[in-house]
């Protein structure tokens, strides 16, 4: 194969060279796509974009749940030149539409159930794109299907795949924003690229390999899960968004569709280790456990170590805006006197790292900072927010520009970088980044609350616990129910606060901000 | 009390104490949603499942610890009846 310079060559190339084999496995629907099936339903797709408008430099949505058909348009889509962005088919829809309108997309493909709302709500921000519906999402047929009666009443004329630069964007992924509005990450086909190449050089991947695709297509570990088995003609395994939650049917999946490579959070490993009863399961075929996403309480993993000894593991590091940027593997045995977690490592190989102090000069070894990344795996910023993009760089005297994660590390000697904490108020919480100002935001739009401030509380057994304290409205009494239930319309359900406490007034500081660190305390 | 408001009773009150201290117990009704509307997130379902298991002495299928089986009160009564009658 001539060098792959975007994603959807990488389909194109195994499609030509083992067209049989499957590429994709849906457990949820019982279905399975082959590498040439795959490549022609993306192709299909690609030409109705392309009659839709769509065109290389454009953005298109997908509002779909994970299967076959979501694969497939996310191919469709890089196969026009133009950028997919990826929402949480689980969100309210009022928050999908706000990140649809919110980079313009020029199509979107959804399911049926959301359809009319979503129309609506673009409607009401007025931006409302050709809408390609879907009675479902499963096996791939809704798609054909979709496409099929599109084809009838509207022909639309082949047209050819569109292999643009490396700078091209690839795709948008929304993380949560403090402002209280989610916010647009910029991916390009290098940056997802030099990762992908990364991840060849350093698990080796075979093409009987069978990779876990645990993680929403929202989230960033979507990228290895989609984009690594492909290139290396392996087959992928979508874990639905009901079974993904379940460890009793997630650890009887791993072993009956034969994993060799599972990749997700340490949250999800941890309810596996303590619910999945895996010592009555073969998971000879695991050869790799790769997690990410939030620190691994090391109880948790001795626990999964111990039932599931044999494969390697590794704990990957890295924002949405590097993707994966420093890897640790784990030893073989963990000493039994350890309590804290291991480190997040060594800089991948695609990337460098340095670590600075609070104006952005390199710490001294062994000093605590902030870890920043340059190289091709690093976004070029955030959909339409300038001031933001500018100031998540430090630039440097030879012109690079290094992106800041907010992430506070110590370098050890030989473990490469430890983890300390955060500089800012984000939050890892079941993998997602959480803003506490967005929860915060949210909450503020309910008519009962005066003030309120949100805090995330370390927690030994779930990792993190989010309190949110409130001040209600003079004579007002609120209900946690109603204020759960007032979240859950407006935030995803891993953001709504796990705790709630009322308080006629919050301390303040002598400036009289809110005092985070009182409130602490008082938790 | 009969069978099923005790089971009630016991539920809602593992649910006040374990996933909403300081809530008033009235706000807390046999229909109020509680998967859907984040009172229970997915380690909270497995904690109340295995109170369940416990409490009233029954094993629970792994379908069943869902939101289709959990979502209410009056839900998680029906599940523990069927279960009681069945063993």
């Amino acid at each position: 194969m001539s060098q792959a310079t975007v994603l959807c060559q990488l389909l194109d190339a195994q499609a030509a060279q083992r067209p049989q084999h499957v590429a994709v496995e849906d457990p949820a629907s019982g279905g399975a796509i082959s590498y040439a099936e795959l490549k022609r339903a993306s192709d299909r797709l690609r030409d109705r974009l392309v009659h839709l408008g769509v065109r290389r430099g454009d953005r298109a949505g997908v509002y779909l749940t994970k299967s076959i058909d979501a694969v497939a348009s996310i191919f469709g889509i890089l196969k026009t030149g133009a950028a997919y962005v990826p929402v949480d088919p689980h969100a309210p829809v009022s928050r999908n539409a706000f990140v649809l309108a919110n980079c313009a997309v020029k199509a979107a493909i959804v399911e049926q159930a959301q359809a009319d709302a979503l129309r609506q709500e673009l409607t009401n921000l007025g931006h409302l794109p050709p809408l390609l519906v879907l009675d479902g999402a499963g096996d791939g047929r809704p798609l054909e299907a979709a496409l099929s009666r599109e084809q009838a009443s509207d022909p639309a004329a082949p047209s050819d795949t569109v292999i643009g630069d490396a700078d091209d964007l690839a795709y948008l992924l929304y993380t949560s924003g403090s402002t209280g509005k989610p916010k647009g990450v910029m991916l390009s086909q290098q940056n997802a690229m030099s990762f992908v190449a990364w991840c060849s050089e350093t698990f080796e991947p075979r093409s009987d390999d069978r990779f876990s695709a645990h993680a929403p297509f929202h989230f960033d570990l979507s990228i290895l899960d989609i984009y690594v088995p492909i290139k290396h003609g392996a087959t992928l395994v979508l874990v639905g968004h009901e079974t993904g939650k379940e460890p009793a049917k997630l650890a009887s999946l791993m072993a009956e569709r034969r994993i060799t490579v599972w990749y997700s959070t340490p949250s999800i490993l941890s309810l596996l280790a303590h619910y999945g009863s895996l010592a009555s399961y073969d998971y000879s075929r695991l050869r790799m456990v790769l997690f990410a996403g939030e620190v691994f309480p090391i109880k948790h993993l001795r626990l999964l170590k111990e039932q599931v000894p044999h494969p390697r593991y590794f704990n990957l590091y890295g924002p949405t805006e590097t993707n994966v940027c420093t890897f640790y593997e784990i030893p073989k045995t963990i000493a039994p006197d350890r309590a804290d977690p291991y480190p997040i490592g060594k800089t991948c190989s695609h990337l460098e790292s340095r670590v600075v102090d609070g104006a952005g000069n390199d710490v001294r070894p062994g000093e605590e900072g902030e870890l920043c990344i340059c190289g091709p795996g690093v976004t070029s910023g955030y959909w339409g927010l300038d001031e933001l993009t500018r100031n998540a760089y430090l630039d440097t005297a030879d012109g690079k520009q290094w992106y800041r994660t907010g992430d506070l590390v110590v370098a050890e000697a030989g473990d490469g970088y430890v983890y300390r904490g955060r500089r800012d108020r984000m939050v890892k919480k079941r993998g997602y980044r959480v803003e506490l100002g967005e929860i915060e935001a949210c909450l503020y739009q309910h008519p009962g609350v005066r003030q309120v401030a949100v805090i995330a509380i370390d927690d030994e057994d779930e990792g993190l616990r989010v309190k949110a304290f409130v001040s209600p409205n003079e004579g007002q009494k609120l209900s946690i129910i109603a204020l759960k239930r007032f979240c859950s319309e407006r935030i995803p359900l891993y953001m709504v606060p796990d705790v709630f406490s009322f308080a006629p007034a919050l301390p303040v500081t002598s400036t009289d901000k809110i005092d985070y660190q009182a409130l602490k305390e008082m938790a | 009390m009969s069978s099923d408001e005790a089971i009630a009773a016991a539920v809602k009150q593992f649910i006040l104490d374990e996933f909403l201290p300081g809530e008033d117990p009235s706000e807390l009704t046999a229909d109020t949603p509680l998967i859907t509307s984040a009172v229970l997130d997915s380690v909270g379902t497995l904690k109340l499942v295995a109170f369940l298991e416990e409490r009233f002495n029954i094993g629970l299928a792994a379908h069943e610890a869902d939101v289709e089986y959990l979502n209410t009160i009056a839900d998680i009564v029906k599940l523990v009846e069927s279960k009681q009658q069945a063993g």
